[in-house]
């Protein structure tokens, strides 16, 4: 088809493989995927942001800038409820100024009431869509989503015990791949069935009471491992279980502000945005189950985050839990993470043998 | 012949090592400037140790290294520990202090505190980001005041006044500094108001919201600095503990290590004579164009680190 729109997107973890899928299949375009990210995507993101933004808007702005060199045309950006509202508007602009020509759709304008505003942008995409196509694909596309962090959760579980080194990653390749491929409901059930007892049988050498640790906080940074310079694949090196719950299936499409609202009562009245609120949450549910530790990780300057950080004192106090505060910018030394990692892995273990 | 050991600790400004015997008495020191040269200073440090040991009495058989350096030294020493700063200083202070319960630590670019119960660490924390408020600093403004930072701690005692400075940052308090420079106030009072700033700075930070609980050992470079031990014990209304070797606990901690440590190995002081060199390559296979950097020793590469995936390792060839 003649002006097939590319569109792109930027990383995130793994996600790209379901919003290739949306693309792909709602919208009839191409998707661009953006190169993975290197030091020369931060370098492009910094060089044209204001200085002092968070760093989530720089790499955003790296992936577009390295998209559109790949000849995409078309740019989407997410809203969010903190400074992540404005990512867009600000992204398309600095592009813009830059010299580059493309369509945006900013979903921080859509209205979530009036979710026809919703699918009018992407009609701007694919001008045939319908309704019930659309649907049908967003449901499909939260299904695989909540597949990728199904399997990842396992994964981070376990990695840190494989017998082979490499097991395990070389196995996720080879699932996303197959995931790249499906087309419909019952080919991804599939893909997931076959794959996740797959991952189950890898031979892992787990200690009967492993050390557990459990990471936190600011939602980019947490979930795109080279803005956190892979600290999960890092401490599992070391043996233990890693756990990461706040990922996008329970932080958009399975979050119940209720449930966490009587959670965390008498830590945290109101909302403090963002992924804040969620992060105070999920320190309480791991410190009741007597995790060994817990690492609290944002990228400098997130508000939302340094509110949560005062409750989380509170929670390691009434735990005795210990919690490491990470802050990340656009350093890209690995010394400094190194040094503290080391000693947070000696300390819970020393704790360990201690009880 | 009796066994000794070996602690290297080497910060951003300054090396420290010492050799211990089994008991943990320090039988050698030394303390030197690490110059922006690790090696360097390495290899000054071992020759000052060699000339104050009984190498006729004692055989070296561990060493441990740590401080920011500790992966280079320990590669070069062939070091039997390479362990974290953060580790090696809670193990050393607690030889020396069983009871300690709150270790305050700051160095020439970092600071750390470390909160001990039952003599194991239950919390750390380190500066992120930013070098406010430790040694580098200190020394620094020392400079721009006309004085060696030696004499800071002595000046600082002599004020009644301490004049407020702006804690939260390096700039700011350099700005503020200058500021109440110019309209007069005394400088034994802006050096006490630093040693003061330097303290709040690190309780601010470092110590935001950890509980201080006495006995307080302090150390590092900055603990020689009877101005800030003054501001400390000022604002914990608590005695400070500063050990003669509070300088050395690093060192002192990773030879414990090395001690405990089941392999054995006999060290070799004489590596002056020994050509060690690096060598930065970029690995050009990816878009991170990780730098690389290879340790030769005597022309032939003995390590090789800074390379984010399997494509970029150097693998090294075994010598015969």
């Amino acid at each position: 088809m003649k002006n097939k729109k590319k569109v792109s997107f930027p990383h995130l973890g793994n996600y790209w493989v379901a919003i290739e899928f949306l693309v792909k299949n709602a919208l009839d375009a191409d998707y661009i995927i953006p190169p993975p990210i290197t030091k020369k995507t931060l370098e492009l993101g910094s060089m044209h942001s204001p200085e002092f933004v968070c760093s989530p808007f720089k790499y955003n702005l790296g992936n577009y800038i390295e998209a559109l060199e790949e000849g995409a045309n078309t740019l989407m950006q997410t809203g969010g409820l903190c400074r992540l509202g404005y990512y867009g508007e600000l992204h398309e602009q600095i592009l813009k100024d830059l010299g580059y020509d493309f369509i945006f759709i900013n979903l921080a304008k859509v209205s979530y009431r009036k979710p026809y505003t919703f699918f009018s942008d992407f009609k701007k995409v694919n001008p045939r869509l319908s309704i019930s196509k659309l649907t049908n694909y967003m449901a499909l596309m939260i299904r695989m989503v909540k597949i990728i962090d199904k399997v990842e959760g396992f994964i981070r579980e376990n990695v840190g015990f494989e017998v082979v080194s490499g097991s395990f990653d070389k196995l996720q390749k080879e699932f996303l791949e197959a995931l790249r491929k499906v087309k419909t409901k019952k080919e991804m059930n599939d893909v997931y069935q076959n794959y996740y007892k797959q991952f189950k049988i890898i031979k892992t050498k787990k200690p009967k009471k492993p050390l557990r640790v459990g990471i936190i906080g600011e939602y980019y940074t947490i979930m795109e491992p080279f803005s956190n310079h892979y600290i999960e694949k890092e401490l599992a090196k070391k043996g233990m279980v890693i756990t990461r719950t706040m990922n996008i299936s329970n932080s958009l499409f399975l979050r119940k502000d209720k449930d966490i609202k009587t959670r965390i009562k008498g830590y945290l009245q109101y909302d403090i945005g963002a992924t804040g609120t969620d992060t105070v949450s999920e320190a309480l549910r791991l410190a009741k189950d007597g995790y060994d530790g817990l690492i609290h990780v944002k990228s400098f300057g997130c508000m939302p985050e340094a509110d949560a950080m005062s409750v989380l004192q509170n929670i390691s106090n009434d735990y005795k839990i210990p919690i490491l505060y990470l802050s990340f910018d656009t350093q890209t030394s690995e010394t400094g993470i190194k040094t503290r990692l080391e000693a947070f892995y000696d300390m819970i273990e020393m704790r360990k043998e201690k009880r | 012949m009796k066994k000794a050991y070996l602690g290297v600790d080497v910060g951003s400004i300054s090396t420290k090592g010492v050799i211990i015997d089994k008991n943990n008495k320090i039988l050698a020191e030394a303390y030197l400037w690490t110059e922006g040269n690790p090696i360097g200073a390495v290899k000054r440090l071992i020759s000052e140790l060699a000339n104050q040991f009984e190498q006729k009495k004692y055989k070296v058989v561990g060493v441990g290294t740590t401080g920011s350096a500790r992966k280079l030294t320990g590669t070069i020493l062939g070091a039997n520990v390479v362990k974290n700063e953060i580790t090696a200083h809670a193990i050393g202070t607690t030889s020396l202090y069983p009871e300690v319960r709150t270790i305050f630590e700051i160095g020439g670019q970092d600071s750390k505190i470390i909160i001990i119960e039952d003599g194991i660490v239950v919390d750390y924390a380190m500066n992120t980001l930013c070098a406010a408020g430790t040694g580098a600093f200190l020394t620094s403004q020392a400079r721009r005041l006309g004085l060696e930072v030696e004499e800071f701690g002595p000046l600082a005692l002599q004020s009644n006044n301490p004049t407020n400075i702006a804690a939260r940052c390096t700039v700011f308090a350099e700005s503020d500094l200058v500021h109440k420079m110019q309209i007069g106030h005394r400088r034994e009072d802006i050096v006490a108001g630093l040693c003061k700033a330097v303290v709040t700075n690190y309780l601010n930070n470092v110590g935001k919201g950890k509980k201080i609980k006495s006995p307080i050992v302090f150390q590092g470079g900055v603990s020689k600095n009877i101005g800030v031990i003054k501001a400390f014990s000022d604002v914990t209304k608590e005695e400070i503990i500063v050990d003669p070797n509070s300088h050395l606990l690093g060192a002192l901690g990773v030879a414990i290590l090395a001690k405990n440590k089941k392999s054995e190995k006999d060290f070799d002081f004489d590596i002056n004579e020994i050509e060690f060199e690096t060598r930065g390559v970029e690995c050009k296979k990816c878009a991170n164009n990780c730098e690389i950097i290879c340790v030769f020793k005597d022309g032939y590469l003995i390590d090789s680190w800074g390379n984010r995936c399997e494509n970029g390792a150097i693998k090294i060839k075994e010598q015969s």
